[in-house]
This record gives C-alpha cells, sequence and structure tokens, in this order.
C-alpha cells in the first residue's frame, strides 16, 4: 500500500471560541490520503470544504485534533515551520487563478522557487520552463499574467502549484471558473500529472462528472464527512 | 528578472512598476519636498557664507582694546563713601599696557592665527579749501591685511603704505577732490600734522566707511596720535570664527584688557541668522513629514490593493519577514527615487534663481554653493523616512492572514 502523505485525526474548528457565538464548523474529522492519490471533496456551500482546504494547506489551524503530512505532527509547528513545510510539500489551486499580475506566467511559475531559493538561478528559470511546456504554454511564456485567457491563466496556476514538486495538490474548484471545454482540459491536465509525476490531489468541486473521474469522493455535509467511496 | 537581485527587491521593484501613475504622483510629491530642502539649504548656506565673508574680511574677529578709565570713588574708611555721585570720566586715547607682551602671549594661543597691533583716532584730513573729520588707522600692512582684505579692495593706486603714505576711501577722495598721488595734510588733535601721499583708493561696501576710513603706517599714526610706541587695539583672526566669543570672553578674564568679538558686534546678524536656521529647520520638519505621510498612505493604499497577491505570496511559502522587506523596499526606493529627482530640481532652481536675483550693483546674492554632501544628506534622510514611513503598511501587509486575504 502506498505511503500515507496526508493524515487528519478527529480534526475539529470553531470559530468564534469562547464567546456566544461559537461556531463549530468541522467536526472529528478523520481522512487518510495516500501517495498518488487523486481525491474529490463535494459537499454543499457552507459544509466546511474551504475550511478544511485551509487546515490541510496549513493556512489555518485546527481547534482541536491532529494532522499529519508526511508522517509529521503539525500541531507542535511555529509560524515558519508550518510555512517552510507548506512551500515545500504543499501546492495550491485556486478558483480565480490568483496569478500575480506584476509578472509574467514563466516568473509566476518561478515565484514559490524564487521565494523559497532567495534568487532567480538558471535552474529555477528552467524548471519553470519546463513545467510551462508540460501544461502546454511555451507560446505564452512571457506574457503578463491578465494577458491570457482564463483557461490558460488556470494552467499558469497549475504550474506553478507544481514548481516545488509538492507531495499534494489542493484544489479549490480548479474548473469552477471555465467553460466547459478549458475546465475539461485543466481536469485532464491535473490527472495527467497525478499519474506521470505521481503527485497527490485534493480536488473540491461541485461538479458531478468530474469528481467521478477522480479515484475517490468525500462528501463533507455540515462539517462531518457523509460519505465517502470510489467514485 | 536579474539573476542578481533578491526576491524582495524584484516583487518590490515590480509591484511599484505595475502602479505607475500612484508611483509617479508620490515619487513626484516626494521630488518637490527634497526640491524646496535642497534648495532653501543651499541657498541660505550661500547667502550666510557670502555675509560671513564680507564681514570677516573686512574686520578683525576678535579686537582687544585698553579697558575703559574708571573714576574711583573717594573712601573715608572701610564701607564708608565721601563722594556718593561719580562723573564718568573722559576717555583719553589710551595705549594697551604692556601690549608687546600681550601681542606674544595672542601669538603663542594656538587658536588664533593672525595678531596685528593698530593705533587708531581721529583726525582731520585738509585739502585746499576741504576738510572732512576722518578715523586713521596705523597698521603693520603685512599682518594687517591679512585681517582686514584691502587690497581686495582697492579701486585705484596698490595697497602700499609707508611712513609717507595713506590709503583712503572713494568717497573722501571724492569730497577732497583728490586721486592716487595726490598729497593730503592729516591734522591730529593732538595739533600734530602731517603731508601724506595718497598710494591707494578702496571701496569698503558702505558709504560711511568709505568717507571716514583711512590707513596709514603704525609709525605714522603713533606719531599723529601722540602715541609714540604704543598701540590702542590688538586685532586678531581666528581658528574657529563661531568659538570667538567664547575665546574673547577667556581672553578678557586673563588679560587686563577689554576682548570684542565679530560676534559681540555683529549682534543682530546673528539673531537673523539664527531666526532663518530655526525656520529652515521647521519647513524641513514639516516637509518631511508630509512627505512621510504621503509615501504611507500609498503604501497603506497599495497593501489593500495587493491583499490577495499578498495573501497567495503567503500560501506559495513567503515569510511574514519577506513581505515585510518588500513594503519597506518600496517606501526606500521611493524615498530614494524622490530624493534624485527633487536634487535634480532644487540644483536646477538654484541655478535659474542664482543666475536671476541679483545684487543692487549688479553681483551675485549668494554664491553658488552645490554642495555633494547636501545631495547626499538628501538622499539617505528621504530613504530612510520612506522606510520609516513604510513601516506601518508592511506590518500590516506582513501581518496579512492569507486564508482572508484570498477570499478577499
Amino acid at each position: 500500500m502506498a505511503e500515507e502523505i496526508l493524515a487528519l485525526d478527529k480534526v475539529c474548528k470553531a470559530y468564534n471560541v469562547g464567546t456566544l457565538v461559537e461556531t463549530e464548523v468541522l467536526h472529528d474529522i478523520d481522512l487518510v490520503m495516500r501517495r498518488s492519490e487523486f481525491l474529490a471533496l463535494m459537499g454543499p456551500s457552507g459544509s466546511g470544504k474551504s475550511t478544511l482546504l485551509n487546515i490541510i494547506g496549513l493556512l489555518d489551524r485546527p481547534t482541536s485534533g491532529h494532522l499529519y503530512i508526511n508522517g509529521q505532527d503539525t500541531s507542535a509547528l511555529g509560524e515558519s515551520e508550518l510555512t517552510r513545510l507548506r512551500s515545500h510539500s504543499i501546492g495550491f489551486v485556486f478558483q480565480y487563478h490568483y496569478l500575480i499580475s506584476a509578472f509574467t506566467a514563466l516568473e509566476n511559475v518561478m515565484m514559490p522557487m524564487l521565494v523559497d531559493q532567495g534568487f532567480p538561478t538558471p535552474a529555477v528559470e528552467g524548471r519553470a520552463a519546463n513545467l510551462m511546456e508540460q501544461v502546454g504554454l511555451t507560446s505564452v511564456i512571457n506574457n503578463l499574467a491578465l494577458n491570457m485567457s482564463g483557461g490558460q491563466q488556470q494552467r499558469v496556476a497549475v504550474a506553478r502549484a507544481l514548481a516545488m514538486n509538492p507531495d499534494l495538490v489542493l484544489a479549490d474548484e480548479p474548473t469552477g471558473n471555465l467553460d466547459t471545454k478549458s475546465a475539461d482540459g485543466v481536469f485532464e491536465l491535473l490527472r495527467q500529472v497525478n499519474q506521470q509525476n505521481g503527485t497527490t490531489f485534493l480536488i473540491v468541486t461541485h461538479n458531478m462528472d468530474l469528481a467521478r473521474r477522480c479515484d475517490r469522493i468525500i462528501e463533507l455535509v455540515d462539517g462531518r464527512i457523509h460519505a465517502a467511496g470510489k467514485a | 528578472m536579474n539573476r542578481w537581485m533578491p526576491f524582495e527587491w524584484i516583487a518590490a521593484i515590480r509591484f511599484l512598476k505595475e502602479g505607475r501613475l500612484q508611483t509617479m504622483f508620490i515619487v513626484s510629491g516626494i521630488a518637490i519636498g527634497v526640491a524646496v530642502i535642497v534648495f532653501m539649504s543651499a541657498m541660505l548656506a550661500g547667502l550666510q557664507a557670502n555675509f560671513i565673508k564680507r564681514v570677516l574680511t573686512s574686520q578683525p574677529q576678535i579686537q582687544l582694546l585698553a579697558p575703559d578709565e574708571v573714576a574711583r570713588p573717594l573712601r573715608r574708611g572701610a564701607k564708608e563713601v565721601d563722594a556718593s555721585i561719580i562723573q564718568r570720566p573722559t576717555q583719553r586715547i589710551l595705549s594697551i599696557d604692556q601690549w608687546p607682551k600681550i601681542r606674544d602671549q595672542m601669538l603663542a594661543m594656538p587658536e588664533v592665527t593672525v595678531v596685528s597691533p593698530t593705533v587708531s583716532g581721529s583726525a582731520l584730513a585738509v585739502r585746499g579749501e576741504a576738510s572732512r573729520a576722518i578715523t586713521i588707522t596705523g597698521m603693520d600692512p603685512v599682518v594687517y591685511f591679512k585681517i582686514v582684505r584691502l587690497p581686495d579692495y582697492i579701486v585705484a593706486g596698490e595697497a602700499r603704505v609707508t611712513s609717507d603714505d595713506i590709503i583712503v576711501g572713494t568717497e573722501l577722495a571724492k569730497d577732497l577732490g583728490a586721486s592716487v598721488g595726490d598729497k593730503l595734510n592729516v591734522e591730529a588733535a593732538s595739533s600734530a600734522s602731517r603731508v601724506l601721499t595718497i598710494t591707494g583708493i578702496v571701496d569698503l561696501g558702505s558709504k560711511g566707511a568709505n568717507s571716514r576710513n583711512t590707513y596709514v603706517a603704525l609709525r605714522t599714526a603713533q606719531s599723529l596720535l601722540n602715541l609714540i610706541g604704543g598701540v590702542t587695539t590688538i586685532d586678531l583672526t581666528v581658528q574657529d570664527i563661531y568659538a570667538a566669543e567664547t575665546l574673547a570672553q577667556e581672553i578678557q578674564a586673563s588679560i587686563p584688557v577689554e576682548a570684542d568679538s565679530w560676534i559681540k558686534t555683529n549682534a543682530q546678524f546673528f539673531t537673523a541668522v539664527h531666526a532663518q536656521q530655526t525656520t529652515n529647520t521647521l519647513i524641513r520638519v514639516f516637509v518631511g513629514l508630509s512627505v512621510a505621510f504621503g509615501i504611507a498612505a500609498v503604501l497603506a493604499v497599495s497593501v489593500i490593493q495587493r491583499s490577495k497577491d499578498i495573501g497567495i505570496l503567503r500560501a506559495m511559502g513567503t515569510s511574514r519577514g519577506q513581505i515585510l522587506r518588500v513594503f519597506l523596499i518600496q517606501g526606500g526606493l521611493l524615498g530614494l527615487l524622490g530624493s534624485v529627482f527633487g536634487s535634480a530640481m532644487g540644483a536646477a532652481a538654484l541655478v535659474f534663481w542664482h543666475n536671476y536675483a541679483r545684487q543692487v550693483d549688479g553681483s551675485e546674492l549668494f554664491p553658488l554653493i552645490l554642495d555633494r554632501a547636501l545631495f547626499i544628506a538628501s538622499a539617505v534622510l528621504a530613504t530612510v523616512t520612506g522606510v520609516a514611513a513604510a513601516i506601518t503598511p508592511a506590518l500590516r501587509a506582513a501581518n496579512l492572514d492569507p486564508v482572508v486575504a484570498i477570499r478577499g
């Protein structure tokens, strides 16, 4: 059996803790993801999908419970250690691309490596160019982020998420803002990376057709895992 | 991307470039502020330097005089005074007691650069039917010309003073209808008189001085004023002109002479300089503050505009420190850019004003001093102000919660 990339052990998340309006949005979440898995996370709006994704992405901390990344318990880590772990182990793809408009497509892909290494070395640029080729965007390599179509921007975002060769890529409705054709293309790209590189993917989606093409579907309802099973 | 430039600098420069209009406006604002400071500082320094040069090349920096004669009350015994009203005695022209010894003492002081014993008193200059009251200054030209640059003020003839020579002011020469080579009869109150030849005519810059001041050899003045072997003043120049008053007080405390510094005799000038400096400092502080608030406001807006970028950078592993530095560098760069343009604008304004503003006689109002130190200081100060102004917005950016920032 493939190694565990991610494990959640009774993870709870509450807001406004200790006040009259304390709201618990995640309840005792247990979840394990293994290397090369391609997992869909579904659920109605307000079910806690984004909160769960933020906690897995180390952007937010659980109120209780434990989160393990590559077997390492993250609850004891400080801010800078979390930042470092996030940059090396996790890649993000968001619904609205969020490319940095001041930079070109290639530079956006270089960004995670630049942040990590401090300088734009030839190796950094070379890897970014390879990734651009992998996502099929060599023609727009020097376009500013906003001078590309939505589908192209999302492909750049995928290349950027892969820049640090992470174990896990978290995608929050990566096709939610694209037309059907582009959405299909981006999804195929994610699947292709998953199969070629063995990268683990957790994809939040409302699209049942896409979810069915994943290895596994987890449904979250009212902050609890309602159903989990093979797609 | 420049291979040698770290991430923080690359991001800061790109952010400034992208917000081109915003950057241009704030850089213009800073430039105007810096230009005002550069222009004012350089012009005031020039005006002051010009004035000080004029003052200090036409008068000694410290003048030692014989102390005033005072009448002592007549005493009958201890604490018993006979005459309670004492009339102030008339002041005769007296020589400074033991002046060669005092001169040597002054020469031995490291703070003192030039020592010139002089004799001065009033006399009457007579030529034909015309006569004018004059002040004669008898001196040794070798040392005296190091204090009062008479050769620089000569308009006719030369600055030669032997025992039968006299240098007169332009007004006096005009009043007496005399020119270089003419003879003057100088009559002193002591009834002594000498016929002297005019060797030079000087313009001392003031009508009063030009109509009264005359310069003769020390011995000539001594014989005219009946002060054989004596001097009435010892003129000094010192190393640090601004320490002249302190030094004068020290001399007066240790030697029985009256010591007047140029600072004391030009008190009004110093009040004016002080007022100018205070105003200048106040203007600098307020211009600096408005520049700082301008930078802070622009960066605060930029943080809000870029909150999504900051969120995504944080998500991909950028530390709080890196985000903080990106915004501090932006502040510093704005300050530096503004100061470079501002210095150029200030220098251009100075050159224009220097050519345009003239004194009544057509000479320059102030010397054009484009001091490199002033420009470097402005650049450093503006950069530091920029970084300081960026602290609050930068902290705000660094403390943004990436989850909130990305969600918007």
